[in-house]
């Protein structure tokens, strides 16, 4: 009945989610276009001297990428809400995640600046399969979130 | 001057002159050679400013036959030569002979051997542009050198397997391994002396000379229809069979028996297939050629196998070619049949499309290769040519016409040079050929394409009764006009294949118990289990090889068959022989992009399937001429699809922005450490030596920085009096002071970079910093270098101490030897990557030469150039003095890094077969899509590798191509793509997969795969996935055995060696554990194994041991003028060291001469020039030269070794009881140490793994 905070910690969670979904999507189609790239066959015509178009396609893809961090952090954000709002159980959905999160960070290449994608080693087939079902399973991840903050939020709410 | 060391004065002349020829500038190319030369270089050069002009020139002489050409001779071959060529002395002579005949003379082989050779191989090639052609006359004479690509040697070997069939029985199995063997023998160096080896050489010579049948096919239509006229010579064709019969059946039995000699082949196309008179162009040309190459060959080999064939002589295959009556009466229908659907076919043609097409179509190929030049003005100079011939008499150069155009038989050439023992062979031949050709000598006529299959049906009943299946499918393939058909023959050989009984590759080996696995003669690359055509069609394994030369049918299979699955590359090899193509329609598939290639199929005259991606594409009329043939409507015979590897001149579509100019950066490194060092004193006169062959045209331009904490800049812009040096202390934010004037053209301002190249060395003697501000001075250089691209050379002697990208020292010295964990094998920052992909961004390549005493983190500095194309020379403890040894290995080293060939702004692109993936690649490069990678600079001695996934089961074909295209600048600032294909069958059963490993391309994948796992993961990790991948791969091998032979350690005989392979790897400087290893020779070691080719990883990972005390003549081959005995290969052990011995030991870049202390007298006193094994010094670089027998053999072997390789190898001669020995022992890899298995103790623990 009462707008809690927990409440509120749902209702962010689900407008992040929402955008969280967006960015793996994003992501998703980003390593498809690297993957997929020699397939495009308007593409490959000049693909031994790349166009301005393709230099415009790695742009979004390398944007694409640094999108990583904002995730993380928007996901540890909302972890740590549900932290306050004493929220255990869905606090305890989130920890794996968490966890892969932390750990797929501390893990990653040698690299001065953020990031976590190697632009050398991206296209090796075995870290693109990687990253390409990683983005899947995010995906799927998020939109099961998403509907359990929406049911958490309007259980909250109602009861 | 300070190159005091002997490495300074080169020891041997002809080395000089080698480099000279690798130059790519005329200038330097006149001083090295000869005077004359020098006059036509200059010509040429006054042609047009590009390198192009040599194809434009080549069209010049196509035409006009009659003019006398010296002038476009030499240019083409002195481009060619520069570009292609990497090193043999020998090579430098034979170019020098090309480009004057007076001096030719000198040469043992005489011009017209070469000569003779390029016109067969042009007309071969067909379409090849003229220059194309005259590369390959110089080059061939050559192919006996490990580098070259002798296309027609490898042909040869081909084809002659391929004739065989798949083995369809045991013996014909062992054959075709012999024909391995022997080809690859062509392009290497050692040679084993065995007779058995000899006869085999001499049957891949036969093949060689395929081409050259095949050229005189083509000429006769008519043929068909004409019995069989002509008389032959009965003596030869005797000659040529009983060499044949010496050797085995077998192996001549397909089409490549004849060629064995060229005479041979000429007279049975000449009496069986054809009617014309064609073949006997190739007759006259075969006899020039032949004498030449006579004379230096007579070797003990010869004679033997010269015996063997008479005695083995059969009267019938004299009088009759055709042996087999059954045989006969099929090839001539074939070959009716396809004369008459030829015909139709260009009657079609004629009808349907007009003359002028055709015309248009040649210009385009002899068109300048300017791309300036507009398609008008070739097709004038086109006009102007009077004559059609004029391609043959291009390539015969200077020669009367009658000889070039003969030039059919390029195979002379290959098989005696490439094979010291094949040599004899042709000699035999050699000498009744002669009379033929005179009579035969007739102009060229190119006539009509092809009647191939039908000669090669008649000559394949010759040879061999044995197989008469395998030449009617040969046949057939050859017309590519038929859809399916090649894919139909190559599954016909599949089948046969799994019919035969188990090939020799199959044979098991029982490892515990084969105590010499190591055969006495160098590993060649196996042969891929193709009919006779694709086989000879098929690329180079010097620059192309698969592990698996049968590729399995699915991802499935090639799991069970538990091998690595990979392409090994050397794209930019230096070749002998290339085809240039210049059309103004490079054809290519419209929906995957791959270019038009020899494994296509026409599905008619119009059409082309696609072999990778299966779409049907058009042909474009302009490939429907065939230039070389002039005629029209015969698409298959266009070069393009006669050769696998060829280069294309690039129209503007391919390219972003004006071809680059060649722009050199120097970046030095000048602070106390290095100045104490002395590099800068070898590099400045190796500048000095070689400023004027440095690859470039007119437009080159180069520059000089210089740091310690500061940055130097000079200023050597044309009309300052000297050069200004100009300091930019603040390295936090480094600017460039003056844009403009700091890169400078080499040609405007040479005086002033003389000076400054002089006065370099004395600049910083006193110099008290020791900081080195590397990365500030990277940045620097890449702002310099952003608008053009180019190279930057980075000479650091320690680690970077200031600004951006500082270092620090990770090495602890008490864990060199530990057994556990080798931590930093993976950069410490990623500055140095990301400068590199900024680099690579902008076209630049950063090279990186290390000569430092301490650590200096390599692993980190290394990032520079791998991701940005560049390569990496190390040179620890380096100091001019205290290690002269060294020193000379830099300056040699110099001389050909800056005079090697370079292409910049390049892109390679690797296509394969749908349903097969690129997985990983290895190499130095920016990855830019899953099949592209960019290339800032790509240089001959670079090598890259593939791994490959099956994604898509391969049931619907019975065989997949690889396709890899390379674009780049060439120094002369055309745009130029090379293309090799290769091509590989299907096979479906898992015995297949097992017979075609090639278990020293399977090595080099591994050692990638390790070196990427010891970073990523750990080197322990490693070194168990190097176990694991034999343990599995030969369980899996077990397992497929009947039980009786489970308990036993069993190997195919094609892996026989893979088990000692990654022992050796285990106990490579890269992946050891337990012996004392610096942390930068370990990094280093690794470097080159992801960066060298191949056939220099291999000596690498495993070195060859020679005894070299008892040197013999005894199998010797004949290399320009010299004998160079040809010892055999010893296991790396040292229960093969005699104390009474001296060894030779040759692992790549090192050889090691070993002295045993009771070593005869005799020995050291001629050799080694001292009177008794006490008073030989502990230091000891070169071999004196003494007046002696042996030491002229010793010293020849030395030399043919070292012409084997782009980089001159350092001597060292290690006595018995010098503490230096140690080097040495760590290589026999097959002793126990301390801390590694023996070899036998390796087996033991891989066959406890396998029963686990």
């Amino acid at each position: 009945m009462a707008f809690t905070f927990a409440a509120f910690c749902y209702m962010l969670a689900l407008l992040l989610t929402a955008a969280l979904i967006f960015f793996a999507i994003w992501h998703i189609i980003a390593f498809d276009e690297l993957k997929t790239d020699y397939k495009n066959p308007i593409d490959q015509c000049n693909t031994l001297n790349p166009t301005v178009e393709k230099v415009k396609k790695i742009k979004r893809v390398k944007i694409a990428l640094k999108l990583v961090l904002p995730e993380y952090l928007i996901h540890a954000f909302f972890c740590v809400m549900f932290l306050c709002a004493a929220e255990w159980l869905t606090l305890g959905l989130n920890m794996p995640l968490l966890a892969y999160h932390i750990w797929r960070y501390m893990s990653r290449p040698v690299m001065s600046g953020p990031g976590l994608y190697d632009p050398t080693t991206i296209m090796n087939a075995d870290i693109l399969a990687y990253c390409q079902k990683e983005g899947w399973c995010k995906l799927a991840f998020y939109l099961l979130a998403f509907f359990y903050y929406l049911y958490g939020m309007i259980y909250l709410v109602s009861s | 001057r300070a190159p005091s060391s002997p490495g300074h004065v080169p020891p041997c002349p002809a080395n000089f002159v080698v480099l000279v020829e690798m130059g790519f500038h005329h200038a330097s190319q006149n001083a090295g050679i000869t005077g004359p030369a020098q006059n036509q270089m200059q010509v040429l050069s006054g042609y047009g400013l590009h390198h192009q002009n040599y194809i434009a020139s080549s069209g010049h002489y196509s035409q006009g036959p009659g003019k006398m050409t010296s002038l476009p001779l030499d240019t083409q071959c002195g481009d060619y030569y520069s570009a292609l060529y990497t090193v043999p002395t020998q090579n430098v002579t034979v170019n020098t002979v090309n480009q004057q005949p007076g001096a030719q003379q000198m040469y043992s082989r005489g011009p017209p051997a070469s000569h003779i050779v390029g016109s067969t191989l042009g007309s071969f090639q067909g379409a090849a542009s003229s220059a194309s052609h005259l590369h390959t006359s110089a080059s061939q004479p050559y192919s006996s050198f490990v580098n070259h690509y002798n296309s027609p040697a490898m042909y040869s070997a081909n084809s002659s397997v391929a004739s065989q069939g798949f083995p369809s029985t045991c013996g014909h199995y062992a054959v075709s391994t012999v024909s391995n063997a022997a080809y690859p023998s062509v392009s290497y160096p050692s040679l084993p002396a065995g007779d058995t080896y000899g006869q085999m050489f001499t049957s891949q010579s036969a093949p060689t000379i395929r081409p050259v049948k095949d050229n005189s096919f083509s000429g006769q239509n008519t043929a068909i229809s004409h019995p069989l006229p002509l008389p032959h010579p009965p003596s030869q064709q005797h000659q040529q069979q009983q060499s044949l019969s010496g050797y085995n059946t077998l192996t001549w039995s397909a089409p490549g028996l004849p060629s064995t000699q060229d005479n041979l082949i000429r007279n049975h196309t000449g009496s069986l297939a054809v009617a014309n008179n064609n073949p006997t162009i190739t007759d006259s040309l075969s006899c020039p050629v032949m004498q030449n190459v006579q004379p230096p060959k007579s070797s003990p080999v010869v004679s033997t196998v010269l015996s063997g064939s008479s005695s083995t002589r059969t009267p019938p295959t004299a009088n009759h070619p055709v042996e087999p009556v059954t045989s006969v009466t099929q090839p001539s229908e074939l070959l009716q049949q396809k004369g008459m659907q030829y015909g139709e076919y260009v009657n079609n043609q004629a009808s349907s499309a007009p003359t002028p097409l055709s015309s248009t179509s040649d210009d385009e190929e002899e068109e300048e290769e300017d791309e300036e030049a507009g398609v008008d003005s070739s097709s004038t100079t086109s006009s102007a040519s009077p004559m059609p011939n004029s391609y043959d008499a291009l390539e015969g150069g200077s020669y009367p016409d009658m000889l070039s155009s003969s030039a059919s038989s390029p195979a002379p050439d290959p098989a005696p040079e490439p094979d010291p023992a094949s040599a004899p062979a042709p000699v035999s031949a050699a000498a009744p050929v002669i009379p033929q050709p005179s009579k035969m000598a007739k102009p060229f006529g190119y006539g009509y394409p092809t009647l191939q299959p039908g000669y090669q049906n008649t000559t394949a009943p010759l040879t061999s009764g044995v197989q008469p299946s395998n030449p009617v499918y040969s046949g057939f393939q050859q017309y590519p006009q038929y859809p399916g058909v090649n894919q139909l023959s190559s599954s016909l050989g599949g089948l046969s294949l799994q019919s035969s009984p188990q090939p020799e590759s199959l044979r098991p080996v029982n490892l515990t118990q084969e105590r010499n696995i190591l055969p006495m003669t160098p590993v060649w690359a196996p042969v891929p289990n193709l009919n006779a055509d694709l086989k000879k069609l098929n690329c180079s394994p010097d620059s192309f090889r698969c592990t698996l030369t049968n590729i399995p049918q699915t991802q499935a299979l090639l799991n069970k068959a538990k091998l690595p699955l990979g392409l090994l590359l050397h794209p930019f090899r230096d070749l002998t022989q290339l085809p240039v193509i210049t059309s103004n329609t490079i054809v290519r598939c419209r929906s995957c992009r791959t270019y038009i290639n020899p494994f296509v199929s026409f599905i008619d005259q119009r059409r082309w399937k696609c072999n990778l991606c299966y779409r049907v594409n058009d042909v474009p009329e302009e490939f429907m001429y065939n230039p070389l043939t002039r005629s029209y409507g015969e698409p298959h015979k266009r070069p393009e699809v006669q050769n696998s590897t060829v280069e294309f001149i690039a129209s503007s579509d391919y390219m972003l922005r004006p071809p680059q100019p060649a722009v050199y950066l120097f970046v030095l490194d000048v602070s106390h450490n290095a100045v104490e060092a002395g590099y800068l004193t070898i590099l400045c006169q190796s500048l000095l030596e070689n400023l004027d062959k440095l690859p470039g045209d007119s437009r080159t331009r180069i520059g000089f920085m210089t740091f310690d904490s500061t940055i130097h800049f000079y200023n050597l812009q044309e009309g300052l009096s000297q050069p200004q040096m100009l300091i930019v202390s603040d390295i936090d934010d480094v600017f460039l002071p003056t844009p403009d004037s700091l890169l400078v053209n080499l040609y405007e301002s040479k005086e002033l970079i003389k000076d400054l190249l002089n006065a370099l060395p004395n600049m910083f003697t006193n110099t008290r910093e020791t900081h080195s501000a590397l990365g500030p001075a990277l940045q620097a250089a890449f702002k310099l270098m952003s608008p053009t691209g180019g190279r930057v050379s980075v000479f650091q002697t320690q680690l970077p101490s200031l600004g951006a990208g500082l270092l620090q020292s990770r090495e602890d010295p008490n864990q060199r030897s530990s057994t556990k964990v080798v931590q930093h094998l993976g950069p410490a920052t990623d500055f140095y990557k990301k400068l590199a992909l900024d680099c690579s961004g902008q076209q630049t390549a950063v090279d990186l030469f290390l000569l430092s005493s301490q650590y200096s983190d390599l692993a980190s500095l290394a990032c520079m150039s791998k991701y940005s194309a560049g390569c990496i020379y190390y040179y620890p403890s380096f100091h001019y003095t205290h290690n002269p040894s060294q020193a000379e290995k830099l300056q040699k080293d110099l001389k050909r890094y800056l005079t090697r060939k370079i292409g910049f702004e390049a892109v390679m692109r690797i296509r394969c077969t749908k349903g097969l993936s690129m997985h990983t690649f290895h190499g130095n490069f920016f990855v830019r899509s899953t099949d592209l990678l960019s290339l800032a600079n790509i240089n001959p001695d670079a090598g890259f590798a593939v791994q490959l996934s099956i994604e898509e089961s391969l049931t619907d074909t019975s065989l997949v191509c690889f396709q890899t295209a390379l674009l780049y600048t060439s120094s002369k600032g055309e745009r130029r793509i090379r293309v090799h294909t290769l091509c590989l069958p299907v096979v479906s059963s898992l015995a297949d997969v097992y017979a075609g490993v090639d278990v020293q391309a399977a090595i080099c994948l591994l050692a990638n795969m390790a070196v990427d796992r010891s970073i990523s993961s750990s080197l322990s990790d490693a070194r168990d996935a190097l176990v694991n991948a034999v343990v599995d791969s030969l369980s899996a091998y077990g397992s497929t055995l009947s039980n009786l032979q489970h308990s036993a350690l069993m190997a195919p005989s094609s892996l026989k060696l893979f088990p000692l392979y990654v022992l050796a790897l285990l106990k490579q400087k890269a992946f050891r554990t337990g012996t004392s290893t610096r942390l930068d020779d370990r990094v280093y070691a690794m470097c080159q194994i992801k960066s060298q080719p191949l056939v220099h990883l291999m000596r690498m990972i495993h070195p060859n041991l020679y005894r070299i005390d008892r040197l013999t003549d005894e199998g010797a081959i004949h290399v320009n003028d010299r004998v160079v005995p040809q010892p055999p290969l010893q296991k790396l052990s040292a229960e093969k060291l005699t104390r009474e011995g001296a060894f030779l030991m040759d692992c790549g870049s090192v050889f090691y001469i070993w002295v045993g202390k009771g070593c005869d007298n005799n020995f050291i006193e001629d050799v080694l020039g001292y009177p008794n094994f006490a008073s030989v010094p502990q230091k000891m670089t070169h071999l004196p030269e003494l007046d002696t027998l042996s030491s002229e053999r010793a010293r020849s072997f030395i030399t043919w070794l070292r012409d084997s390789r782009p980089l001159s190898p350092i001597l060292h001669i290690v006595k018995d009881e010098s503490p230096a020995k140690a080097e040495f022992f760590q290589h026999l890899i097959e002793d126990r140490t301390e801390a590694a298995f023996s070899y036998y103790e390796f087996l033991l623990h891989v066959q406890q793994q396998i029963c686990k």
